[in-house]
């Protein structure tokens, strides 16, 4: 039986991003807080020194950083009719693990999402018509707006140092900038990266084209900077070893480099690592969360009571955690009643190689960053006319190569190479200098479908005996059309580049868990504007449960075509701020819907 | 640690004792935070708390000497095992004379060389403080010497040699910042204590004052005014913020240093700060001789090895990043005559302290499994000899003798 401690202010379910945010800005509050992290402690200092750091066998191949499956996974399949097996070796996503999350190995390209995309159906509708979108989507408005996420995502990318040129600076547009985004407050708080060769080149064809190209809004510095807490980063040096990895260099935003330095200087901050909250716990009507029960590392059980529960564990784990815990209501695809586990989505990336003239081209590839890159953002969101096209959303595209690491670049080469042996050899050396690799180079939304969603796996459990989650998931023919779409645009801008030979790779159908994609897991709780049609409050609050919010991408109710984290963090930092102001003063629903 | 006193407060508010005007006023806290705030600027924690303890002042942290090893006492009010059953007279001889409870003689471990500087008042605050500490039942057994260094009375001979007894007085014709300053780097911060170098018998070379001294195998640098080695290119801008935040941009404090900054200079005023700086800018260094050159083919693979391990932190050119990775050029650490603090440091790695000011803590890597001691030597002298920097080359043989020590 589990041993009860004495009661925290609060308890946060895991140490990423969301947790870290959460953790400083309720400990300036002055609330005591633990935090209760399923993996180990992780510092730059002690795990990921420069002098072996870059090892892509060690981080790369054999995933050092991750999650175990052993320790959690999930069961898969396409449908619903089908029997979902379990995941034994990651392959669509990666699953980070201990302090930072996600956060350590992440390329830390810092986008926000459209002023639209938090109105993607009302918007859609209203421009195309309802009978526009298809009948199973079910995508829907997040009941936020952007400009009260504005101020967030602007406190986030301060903290972060974020590299980048604005493109629309409090409504008027900018040269150099996405000319696309919303208005931002101010400019970002550091200088665009400087582009290598082959990311300067796509955005000169680009704009040849009629496009209007801007670099990646990265979270690898281009200079040295200090945050607003006082912790000092360090610039990028170009090494390439980003996602994956740890940074070495102090210099890509994570919670290492960004918050934990000041967080565990405070007293009244706790973090637990290698211990695994097992459920969420309840008072005997249900309404309220009287804390959590964990594991730690000997296989002892501990009761920790608290005031207020923040469930910030990666989204698959925050849906599981809800419905292992009996927190709102299991979705259920036929009826479409429930909340818990509905409108899972991904990201539908795809990319296309350029061969160039070795005589005439040499890229350089590792000069690279993990968010280095130009894009450009005219196929995004509904910033084209979709009516002939017959698909909704898109995404941004771009030269957004993020290293020439041996062992992963040298698997792409021209179509036809021997796999091994001589050819194969001599293939490597006419093109590792000069080729644009296939990597994300589009970067395409994953709208909901009633049939893509996460409930509890009737067969396989974990080592606690606890039902794995289940994922059904599959790729819709909307997804597909926009993806051929998106890709030809991009093949398009790669051969105006001057490539020899163009090989397009659109995402093709069924949904493949053994093919990395993104690790953009979204949605499953969901936020939105009333209880029957969401699990979260728009201050990430569950419905059900007043005194448990729920951070993590967990809560889009789609996603769009940029990366989520920018956005996961400033909805941490909205939902930290209604926290001190409102719930704090008045503990309880801070919406009645 | 402010916890005894919240208490305190607490319960005085509860009782509602203001009755009378006592002859001592019980809401007077002046002496209990002076006391607490000479305490930090004796650092008594870093020898009197062990490492990573929760139990402040318990004693038991050893304490390496060129004789032998001794445990730092516990200094908590417990009675049996702590100072508790000490007289006020008893607790400040051991401060200011060096002797223990019943006369018995200390080892000068225990700065009391330095700590004489203090008057009876100071010494009467620091008791007063170190009575609200948590009393702990900790027995310590602070000898641990061979013999003969076991014998307490040699030190009757130690002390007639090299203890010169007696409160701080003022140099007339100085500011009293520089005189606040001579307090507290000649008083209780016992700065010469790891700074100044000692001759055989463990006594200060006190002509070389400030001059540098080796410990655990670090270098505690020249801290006169010194050009050549010690601060002489500091401000005292620079000398203020090193001590408070731990950074500046061509040095970070890490090893015993970086555990004074954190403990001790980290929470001092910023006037003592800057009047400490004002006194060591004001200490003359020795004349040295210019270093010889480093042999040019050493330092065209040490500035290989360089490019390859360390550019993409203390950058091309040596310049470092604030707050991250000191600069190499210009700094006097790194042009030290002995070179054992920068050998230490590339071999072992070490890691920054982190303070409020400045929260990081970033660490330098160990390379002694990375590189040869050959390959040491060759960095370490291209460092020390690169973008305008000159000291002696340093030779593989150092290199081989420090992993020796730190293995």
């Amino acid at each position: 039986m589990s041993r009860k401690l004495p009661p925290k202010d609060v308890v946060i379910i895991g140490l990423g991003w969301t947790g870290s945010i959460q953790a400083q800005e309720l400990t300036d509050a002055g609330l005591d807080v633990v935090a209760i992290e399923r993996g180990p402690w992780r510092d730059t200092a002690s795990d990921f020194p420069p002098s072996y750091s870059p090892d892509e066998l060690r981080y790369r191949l054999r995933h050092e950083l991750f999650l175990k499956p052993a320790q959690a996974s999930l069961t898969f399949r396409n449908s619903i009719d089908q029997t979902a097996l379990p995941v034994r070796t990651w392959g669509a996503f990666m699953l980070g693990n201990g302090a930072g999350g996600a956060g350590v190995h992440w390329n830390a390209e810092t986008w926000r999402f459209a002023p639209n995309d938090f109105q993607m159906r009302s918007h859609l509708t209203q421009r195309y018509g309802a009978k526009f979108l298809p009948d199973d989507m079910t995508i829907q408005d997040w009941g936020i707006r952007y400009d009260e996420l504005e101020p967030h995502y602007d406190r986030f990318e301060y903290l972060c140092g974020t590299s980048g040129t604005a493109g629309n600076l409090n409504g008027t547009i900018q040269e150099g900038g996405n000319p696309f985004e919303g208005p931002r407050s101010r400019p970002y708080p550091t200088p665009a990266q400087k582009q290598p060769f082959s990311h300067t080149l796509f955005a000169e064809a680009a704009r040849k084209l009629g496009y209007r190209p801007f670099p990646q809004p990265s979270g690898n510095l281009s200079q040295a900077y200090t945050n607003p807490l006082g912790v000092a980063m360090g610039p990028c040096t170009y090494c390439g070893f980003c996602e994956w990895f740890g940074c070495a260099n102090y210099s890509k935003a994570t919670p290492q480099t960004t918050i934990l330095p000041v967080l565990v200087r405070k007293p009244n901050f706790e973090a637990r690592m290698e211990c695994e909250v097992t459920r969420i716990n309840l008072s005997a009507d249900g309404k309220r969360t009287t804390g959590v029960t964990y594991v730690d590392s000997s296989g002892e059980e501990w009761e920790q009571p608290a005031e207020l529960v923040l469930l910030c564990a990666f989204q698959l784990f925050n849906v599981q955690l809800l419905l292992l815990s009996g927190i709102g209501t299991a979705y259920d695809p036929k009826t479409g009643q429930g909340q818990i586990g509905r409108n899972f989505s991904h990201q539908t990336v795809s990319t296309a190689a350029g061969f160039f003239d070795k005589a005439k081209f040499n890229f350089n590839p590792f000069i690279s960053s993990g968010s280095i890159g130009m894009c450009i953002d005219e196929f995004n969101g509904d910033n084209f006319d979709h009516g002939p096209l017959g698909f909704v959303g898109g995404g941004y595209m771009g030269q957004v190569q993020t290293n020439g690491r041996p062992i992963e670049i040298t698997q792409q080469l021209p179509p036809g190479t021997p796999a091994w042996g001589a050819k194969w050899k001599q293939a490597v050396k006419d093109n590792y200098l000069s080729t644009v690799y296939a990597g994300t180079g589009v970067h395409g939304s994953s709208a909901s479908y009633r049939t893509n969603y996460l409930d509890l796996d009737p067969t396989w459990k974990d080592r606690f005996g606890r039902p794995l989650l289940r994922m059904t998931m599959d790729l819709h023919e909307n997804e597909l059309k926009m993806s051929a779409f998106l890709t030809d645009k991009y093949a398009e801008i790669i051969h105006a580049m001057g490539a020899s030979q163009v090989v397009k790779q659109p995402r093709k159908g069924p949904y493949d868990i053994t093919k990395y994609q993104t690790s953009h897991l979204c949605g499953g709780a969901i936020m939105g504007t009333n209880s029957s049609n969401s699990a979260l409050n728009k201050y990430l609050q569950s419905w059900d449960v007043p005194n448990l919010f729920v951070m993590g991408a967990s809560s889009f109710p789609q996603n769009a075509g940029y990366n989520p984290t920018d956005t996961v963090a400033a909805l941490a930092y909205w939902s930290a701020a209604a926290i001190r102001t409102q719930y704090l003063k008045n503990p309880g629903r801070l919406i009645d819907a | 640690m402010h916890r005894p006193l919240a208490l305190i407060l607490a319960m005085a508010a509860l009782c509602g004792c203001h009755a009378t005007e006592a002859a001592e006023d019980s809401q007077d806290f002046s002496q209990l935070d002076k006391g607490r705030y000479l305490t930090v600027v004796s650092d008594c924690a870093a020898c009197h708390t062990q490492k990573g303890s929760d139990q402040a002042f318990a004693g038991g942290r050893p304490i390496e000497t060129p004789f032998g090893t001794l445990l730092a006492s516990n200094i908590t009010p417990d009675r049996d095992t702590g100072i508790g059953a000490w007289t006020d007279d008893e607790f400040v001889n051991a401060l200011t004379k060096g002797t223990g409870r019943h006369g018995a003689h200390l080892y000068p471990a225990m700065p009391y060389n330095y700590l004489t500087k203090l008057s009876r008042d100071d010494a009467l605050a620091i008791r007063a403080y170190l009575k609200s500490v948590p009393p702990v039942s900790h027995q310590v057994t602070a000898n641990q010497l061979p013999f003969p260094f076991n014998i307490r009375l040699s030190m009757l001979a130690w002390n007639a040699l090299f203890f010169a007894p007696g409160a701080f007085k003022p140099t007339a014709g100085k500011s009293d910042e520089w005189n606040r300053g001579a307090f507290l780097v000649e008083g209780p911060m016992h700065c010469g204590a790891c700074h100044t170098p000692k001759n055989v018998l463990g006594g200060t070379e006190t002509s070389k004052a400030l001059q540098g001294d080796k410990i655990d195998g670090w270098l505690a640098p020249n801290i006169t005014n010194d050009f050549q080695r010690g601060l002489g290119h500091w401000s005292p801008e620079e000398i203020v913020a090193y001590l408070k935040a731990g950074h500046t941009k061509l040095a970070a404090a890490s090893g015993p240093m970086g555990e004074e900054v954190a403990l001790s200079s980290s929470k001092m005023t910023d006037g003592d700060l800057q009047a400490i700086a004002i006194y060591l800018k004001d200490q003359p260094g020795q004349e040295q001789p210019p270093p010889p050159a480093a042999a040019s083919n050493v330092t065209k693979a040490g500035a290989a090895i360089y490019a390859d391990e360390c550019s993409a932190c203390h950058g091309l050119k040596g310049e470092g990043v604030l707050g991250l990775a000191p600069g190499l050029a210009g700094s006097s650490g790194v042009q030290s005559t002995d070179p054992t603090t920068l050998v230490h440091v590339v071999l072992q790695g070490t890691r920054s302290v982190a303070t409020d000011a400045a929260p990081t803590a970033p660490a330098m890597p160990s390379f002694g499994w990375l590189l040869t001691d050959d390959q040491v030597a060759a960095v370490t002298t291209y460092v020390r000899n690169a973008w305008g920097n000159a000291a002696p080359e340093v030779a593989a043989n150092d290199v081989a003798r420090a992993r020796d020590r730190n293995p």
